[in-house]
């Protein structure tokens, strides 16, 4: 679904990402991996064009998603999650959700104004939308608070919930476990998988808690210095030993 | 003393500065962009206005140009401005507010230069003509009403929606699939073209303009009225504009010598801003809070 190849990025001399290939299945949960550094959130980066490759391509679905803004990568039907959050602060948690949705016809300046039925209708479809995405990461109460005033695992449960409005084919998850309560982890994971199995939705995951990653992701590509070092089952990349003195050091 | 008149004098002046807070606001309060240059889209306006209106314009024609004219150049300013992030928007435009003065300054075929235009027509509308300050005002409130009705309009839409989170952080709205670009430039293109309706209400109403009228001070009085008034809050803007515009002309009637007058404004009004930056950092009305609520039609699906 998403293919990555030779995909390379020279910071002024640093190449933070070096002629990495790799690919994500349709319908798979795939974990990219590596120590601090290596090189994962550049290739998201470079996936969602942020950043401009040096060289190399990118393609979903076999289309080139290289040299596409931000904006239209995302209208092709990718979206990510920040490694730190990025939520709209002063905007409610609501407003927040509310945004994501793909082809708003209130966005419009005239059909924002005058609103007729056609974007009533759409918006209170997203509302709907929005309300069962909130109780289902057990939001529901916050709906109407600031963003800002949220939690911190709260705001990443916030950006996750955004990400699935806009209806994707593939998200991009920078470290979904990070600085959550291990027990709201177990019902996330639970969630990412439900949404794979039946909305068949497929996920990209960079994550530092091992455990996490062994147990959400069925393949694992490993990162080190801006290569892929490693590819396979969790089984097979935990065993590797370029992965081990990737990760512990010589 | 404070009579009738002086009062309606002050009032139409308070609803011109509305629409002018109310259109910087919508730039800067709702889509955070710095526009240190807006006194400039109030000047186009205004000569606008003025000189279609000396050639014979009727005024709700000349109204009209004078905010396609202000939309026109801000969206030539935005295209190549509205690719820079936050501080250099910021230069750019205080950029745009001096070449615009330059520019009435010294086009004198145009604008008559220093000596300004005078003789400027009063305003009438469908055979009635705006001649006295009582009917004046009611044409500018009806003004107001237009300009607050769509910018609060605007504000609850999904359109003023993607402003907000533009304002809150443009990388995450670009990954929400949002073209922030063409988004930013419409805000400007309005804010700007709600400008122009004030600077052609200004010029009908004062019969003469000159360069003086339109320095960056006006925007820095404009920006200090938001501010206190509240980012992102149109009601806020207008209770703020009443509130400076009356510190302002009101030292003027008391009668005092510009010496002392124009020092104590300046006073009051940083004094004023202190208050409230200390008192209710968020303005004195802060910024809504937007509550969507499930409409029947989707609960009854």
């Amino acid at each position: 679904m998403l293919k990555v190849s030779n995909l390379t990025k020279n910071f002024g001399g640093l190449l933070a990402v070096d002629h990495c290939s790799f690919e994500v299945q349709e319908n798979s949960i795939t974990g990219l991996i590596g120590p601090n550094g290596s090189g994962k959130t550049t290739v998201f980066n470079l996936v969602m064009g942020l950043l401009e490759p040096t060289a190399g391509q990118v393609f979903f679905r076999d289309k080139l998603a290289v040299g596409l803004k931000p904006y239209q990568v995302t209208q092709l039907g990718i979206a990510r999650t920040f490694q730190l959050v990025r939520v709209f602060q002063k905007m409610t948690v609501m407003e927040n959700l509310l945004l994501a949705p793909r082809d708003q016809r209130g966005e419009n300046v005239l059909l924002g104004l005058f609103r007729p039925s056609l974007v009533r209708t759409q918006e209170s479809d997203s509302v709907k939308k929005a309300l069962q995405l909130l109780e289902l990461l057990g939001l529901s109460g916050v709906g109407d608070e600031y963003a800002g005033n949220l939690g911190y695992a709260e705001q990443k449960l916030v950006e996750l919930a955004r990400a699935l409005m806009s209806s994707p084919q593939l998200i991009l998850l920078d470290e979904p476990a990070a600085g959550i309560d291990p027990i709201l982890i177990h019902g996330i994971l639970e969630y990412i998988r439900k949404l794979r199995d039946e909305r068949g939705m497929t996920f990209l995951v960079v994550e530092h808690n091992m455990q996490v990653v062994m147990n959400l992701c069925e393949w694992i590509v490993v990162l080190n210095h801006g290569q892929k070092i490693a590819e396979g089952t969790p089984q097979q990349v935990s065993n590797d030993p370029k992965v081990i003195d990737a990760y512990l050091g010589s | 003393m404070l009579s009738l008149l002086m009062l309606q004098h002050l009032l139409v002046i308070a609803v011109i500065y509305s629409i002018l807070s109310i259109s910087l606001n919508m730039a800067v309060g709702v889509t955070g962009l710095f526009n240190m240059g807006h006194a400039a889209f109030f000047g186009i306006g205004a000569y606008t206005a003025a000189i279609l209106s000396l050639a014979g314009t009727p005024f709700w024609l000349d109204m009209l140009a004078a905010v396609c004219m202000c939309g026109l150049v801000a969206a030539l300013i935005g295209l190549p401005t509205l690719r820079l992030v936050a501080d250099y928007l910021a230069v750019a435009t205080m950029g745009l507010g001096e070449i615009a003065r330059a520019v009435f300054k010294n086009w004198t075929s145009l604008t008559g230069g220093t000596m300004g235009l005078r003789g400027i027509p009063q305003a009438s509308l469908f055979g009635l003509t705006f001649i006295s300050t009582a009917r004046f005002l009611g044409l500018s409130v009806a003004c107001l009403l237009v300009v607050y009705a769509v910018a609060e309009g605007l504000l609850h839409s999904p359109f003023g929606r993607v402003l907000k989170s533009i304002r809150e952080d443009e990388i995450a709205a670009q990954s929400c699939g949002k073209d922030t670009y063409w988004f930013k430039m419409w805000a400007l293109v309005i804010s700007a073209g709600m400008a122009g309706v004030a600077g052609s209400l200004y010029v009908h109403y004062i019969n003469f303009i000159d360069p003086t009228s339109f320095t960056m001070w006006i925007t820095f009085f404009l920006l200090l009225i938001i501010m206190v008034g509240g980012l992102g809050n149109n009601l806020g803007a207008v209770l703020a504009s009443v509130m400076f515009v009356a510190v302002r002309e009101g030292l003027r009637f008391i009668g005092l010598p510009t010496s002392i007058g124009a020092p104590l404004q300046q006073l009051i009004l940083g004094v004023l801003l202190l208050l409230v930056t200390i008192l209710a950092p968020q303005g004195l009305i802060p910024e809504r809070k937007i509550i969507a609520r499930q409409t029947d039609h989707a609960k009854g699906q």
